[in-house]
């Protein structure tokens, strides 16, 4: 084939380069009930608070929706024994998901409603309000100024980064000024803010608590399935929509009239790896993810509409540029990851460079303080693993996708 | 006793590995780590003390 020159500047990655200042709007998919997309007005009043809300939430089973699924009780119950500090954290840096945005910007008073409901169940000494974007900082202060009872909540406003939304970043952002990941231990339930356990709780995980103070867990757990009850906001190629868990994968494309399956699918935001068409029947449900070797995380999700490699190299690349540079592994393993599948991508890969990336992917998840290197390791994985054709074609004789999209770019 | 290198300070010096080669573990840029969720064997307790003590970045943690 003619020399085609190596990718050193790609494209931005899927859903990062939609308009930044927008208000989502967001619905419940089809067969799903609006409990967070529901009108506010319309909402009845807080029925529990105190511990008997903290007992609901490990009834309701509610797990973290910023990305980890961590049960949401253990983590509450981990920071009450002591004067804690309380952070809704609204750093949404996965550039493919717009559900935190929603919330901030068009349901902030669920956001603070949850905030000030954990404030008072642990008996926190401060309240703050963590956001990444200018548009969301302007947001919540409008929302605080009407909240009841919201005045002593702190917005922190810090710059849109990948890793900022991190947990230990979240700390060190609000004691040094530094929104960059530290080492763990210590984690911020032992040792946050002001040197105090710190519950770092999504944004829209709060949401949730504050609508199971309302509407009780029973109610909570009548969507979704045993391991990941209730309902979560998912984004699809920036439009966000409310969806009970357990739905599967492939219902979301039925519902944005994508009815032909697309090549791939970018899981977790940049997250979850690359999913092949037989995993579309994938239920949203954390465990199920995890089996299948991805990971729901955000639930957000970006439709590959041309060539997986291609995609992988952009992600990839997005990835070692958002690289706090902290751990020298993090800085040249991502660098690495994405220079060889840039080979790959574009058939100058060098004799070891197939190896070379299956032995990173392996080797390299658990290494960084952060997981922003086991993202990249895992997309790599997930490349090799499920689209193993595609990989050969562009090592053997390049890829008929990616030459055409060249010749009409 | 555990061991862990602290990812964000190690350099690269690959001292570590030298003092305790059964342990430590350089990676293709010469950054160290630990296998096993950092668990050590008691006979090479000591060789890892060193390494710990001679680190030139303090990267390495231990856990009694």
């Amino acid at each position: 084939m003619d020399a085609v020159s190596p990718v050193t500047v790609p494209a931005a990655p899927p859903g990062a380069a939609a308009d930044q200042g927008r208000v989502p709007d967001a619905a419940p998919h089809p067969g799903t009930p609006a409990r967070l997309t529901a009108d506010p007005a319309r909402e009845p009043a807080i029925a529990l608070r105190g511990s008997p809300l903290i007992d609901a939430l490990d009834a309701a089973a509610l797990r973290g929706r910023g990305g980890a699924a961590f049960p949401a009780a253990v983590k509450w119950r981990a920071v009450r024994s002591a004067p804690c500090v309380v952070v809704a954290n609204g750093a949404e840096g996965e550039p493919a998901s717009w559900k935190d945005r929603y919330l901030l910007r068009a349901r902030p008073g669920l956001v603070l409603d949850g905030l000030l409901l954990a404030a008072e169940a642990l008996g926190a000494v401060r309240a703050l309000l963590y956001v990444g974007r200018p548009e969301d900082e302007a947001a919540v202060r409008t929302a605080l100024a009407r909240h009841p009872g919201a005045g002593g909540v702190e917005v922190v406003a810090v710059a849109d980064r990948y890793v900022a939304g991190e947990e230990t970043a979240v700390v060190r952002a609000v004691n040094d000024g530094i929104a960059m990941p530290t080492v763990k231990p210590p984690r911020p339930f032992e040792r946050g803010i002001d040197g105090r356990p710190t519950l770092v709780q999504n944004v829209e995980t709060l949401a949730h608590a504050a609508w199971i103070a309302r509407h009780g867990a029973e109610a909570f757990r009548a969507v979704g399935t045993a391991g990941s009850p209730g309902t979560a906001l998912v984004t699809v190629d920036g439009a966000v929509s409310e969806v009970a868990l357990g739905t599967p994968l492939s219902e979301l494309f039925a519902a944005r009239d994508q009815a032909v399956p697309p090549p791939a699918v970018l899981a977790g935001g940049y997250f979850g790896g690359l999913l092949a068409p037989d995993r579309f029947g994938l239920p949203l449900d954390y465990d199920a993810f995890r089996a299948a070797g991805s990971g729901l995380g955000c639930a957000a999700f970006g439709v590959v509409r041309d060539c997986p490699v291609d995609t992988a190299v952009r992600v990839a690349h997005y990835l070692a540029a958002e690289s706090s540079r902290q751990c020298g592994v993090c800085l040249n393993g991502t660098r690495a990851m994405a220079e060889a599948l840039g080979r790959v991508a574009t058939g100058h890969a060098a004799p070891d460079d197939p190896a070379n990336l299956a032995r990173w992917s392996e080797t390299l998840p658990g290494r960084g303080a952060c997981a922003l290197l086991d993202g990249a390791a895992l997309l790599v994985r997930s490349l090799l693993g499920g689209f193993p054709g595609a990989v050969a074609a562009h090592l053997d004789h390049g890829c008929a996708v990616c030459a055409a999209e060249r010749s009409t770019s | 006793m555990k061991a862990h290198v602290d990812a964000t300070r190690c350099q690269g010096m690959g001292v570590c590995a030298e003092l305790a080669p059964a342990v430590f573990l350089l990676d293709d840029w010469g950054f160290a780590s630990t296998a096993d969720g950092g668990a050590i064997p008691a006979e090479h307790e000591p060789a890892v003390r060193d390494a710990a003590a001679r680190c030139p970045e303090k990267a390495i943690l231990l856990v009694e």
